[in-house]
């Protein structure tokens, strides 16, 4: 479980979060959503430690950040995953390689094993006919679903996306978002997903926390989504013919 | 004021080269790798330069001696000494700044651009150290690039001087063994490994802090040869003066 509490967040005289606070849940997708600019992926490398807040606190399965000392951040660090939303795959080593990285630089343990928990993830992203092709011999999908494998390959507590299906056709989007979303059950991992794309909203937001110029502007289910009047919510989800379409068959 | 910046954050990432290190097994391979991409990958033109350019050094000299009491062995001497105290070490690492340079301006600056580095960052990697360090080791090598630079421009000096008549065997060698001083083989190696760091770590400098996409990796590469050019420049300045005044 991760809880943030007044996050706040500026740079120079910008101040892109304004004290944000949240419970991201363990085992659950949580989305956070919002236009772009309204400063989703500054929370999210706040999270990630990118970013040291300014204000607030973070708390990891109850332990502040900010009360952890070094060893106790490079523990906290090796339980994170992280799904660039460009994949960040290294461009000269192969798939295996690629998913065998974090272990082999973070880990004691012997080649092999290595290699077996490798084989094991991506046999879990279905990949294991790609395991030897390059990043650049991969389709868009097939690079997140590899991504995807590197960031759970350590078995973390808490998986990070940033955008996992931007770029990606609807059908290709929905397999990363159950993918993403049976990993997370599987393995009890917080899960904090950066999104603006509707259709993965309602296919795994479990909790969604709508951030609108630095604030928290709406918090709650995709089953809420379309009973709130909340008026931020309501602007960011039906602002297609499609998402207003679909409210009026809903209701 | 951004001049001083740039050399803050320079230093600053000099430092964190050598701090927090990535596992030996993983640093090795790494090592192997840049010396095969940037020693290794560095051979073929440099013989191919060293060898015309140290003929040319000895055409130009042999066109230029007009006096019959000047001795023709003079022409293996002046090729022995240009190419010793200065092609080979000083303009040899400015090519290099080219090649090497922006090779690895542009991999470092790619991975900046798609996210790699982050990537590492994100997994507790120190990304300086896992992506500098072992290029700096690899650069090391450079003295036995400029080794070979200087016997091939010796070389090409000797055989352009023999087929274009301008000197015999014997009078070539003869040059190149009058007043030798062993010291002035160790200046231009100090001048090397002071030059491989230069060009190890100014295009680095520029990949891993570069920022927008594509077109800067470009534009990167472009400023990290011209920083390195004149780094190599003003230092051969200051190194030439302490070193053989």
């Amino acid at each position: 479980m991760i809880e943030i509490n007044d996050i706040r967040k500026s740079f120079d005289e910008l101040e892109v979060l304004k004290g944000i606070s949240m419970t991201f849940e363990a085992g659950k997708t949580n989305l956070i959503i919002g236009q772009s600019g309204s400063g989703k992926t500054v929370l999210l490398k706040c999270l990630l430690g990118l970013y040291t807040p300014d204000g607030g606190n973070l708390l990891f399965s109850n332990q502040a950040l900010e009360t952890m000392n070094d060893d106790e951040r490079r523990t906290l660090r090796r339980e994170m995953g992280m799904v660039f939303q460009g994949s960040a795959l290294f461009d000269s080593m192969t798939v295996m390689e690629n998913v065998m990285f974090p272990m082999q630089m973070l880990t004691d343990q012997d080649e092999h094993s290595i290699h077996a928990a490798a084989e094991e993830v991506i046999k879990r992203v279905n990949l294991m006919d790609a395991h030897q092709k390059l990043p650049a011999e991969l389709s868009g999908g097939m690079q997140k679903r590899v991504a995807i494998a590197r960031a759970v390959v350590m078995k973390p507590k808490y998986l990070f996306c940033d955008e996992p299906n931007s770029g990606l056709d609807p059908k290709t989007a929905i397999v990363i978002d159950n993918l993403i979303r049976e990993i997370t059950q599987e393995f009890n991992i917080t899960t904090v997903i950066n999104s603006h794309d509707m259709n993965s909203v309602m296919e795994i937001g479990d909790t969604i926390l709508l951030l609108k110029d630095g604030v928290k502007a709406w918090e709650g289910t995709k089953e809420q989504i379309f009973k709130t009047d909340n008026e931020a919510i309501n602007d960011f989800v039906y602002s297609s013919r499609l998402m207003k379409k679909v409210k009026e068959v809903y209701q | 004021m951004n001049f001083l910046h740039h050399i803050g954050a320079y230093l600053l990432m000099l430092r964190m080269v050598f701090i927090k290190p990535t596992k030996r097994k993983v640093m090795q391979r790494l090592i192997f790798q840049d010396i095969q991409d940037l020693i290794i990958g560095s051979l073929g033109i440099v013989a191919f330069l060293s060898f015309f350019v140290g003929g040319v050094v000895a055409i130009q000299t042999a066109l230029n001696i007009e006096s019959p009491l000047i001795p023709k062995s003079l022409v293996g001497f002046a090729t022995r000494q240009s190419v010793i105290l200065e092609f080979a070490p000083t303009f040899m690492c400015i090519i290099l700044a080219g090649k090497v340079g922006s090779f690895i301006t542009s991999s470092i600056g790619t991975m900046r651009v798609t996210e790699q580095i982050d990537a590492l960052e994100v997994m507790g990697i120190n990304s300086v150290n896992y992506l500098v360090f072992p290029k700096i080791i690899a650069m090391l090598l450079l003295p036995i690039v400029i080794n070979i630079s200087m016997f091939l421009g010796i070389l090409g000096g000797y055989i352009a001087s023999l087929y274009g008549g301008f000197s015999s065997t014997a009078d070539f060698i003869e040059g190149i063994q009058m007043d030798f001083k062993p010291f002035h083989v160790v200046y231009a190696f100090i001048k090397t490994l002071v030059f491989a760091m230069v060009l190890a770590t100014i295009p680095a400098y520029q990949g891993y802090y570069m920022k927008g996409g594509a077109l800067e990796v470009g534009k990167a590469a472009t400023v990290a040869f011209v920083w390195t050019s004149i780094v190599i420049i003003v230092l051969n300045y200051i190194i030439t003066q302490l070193l053989l005044t």
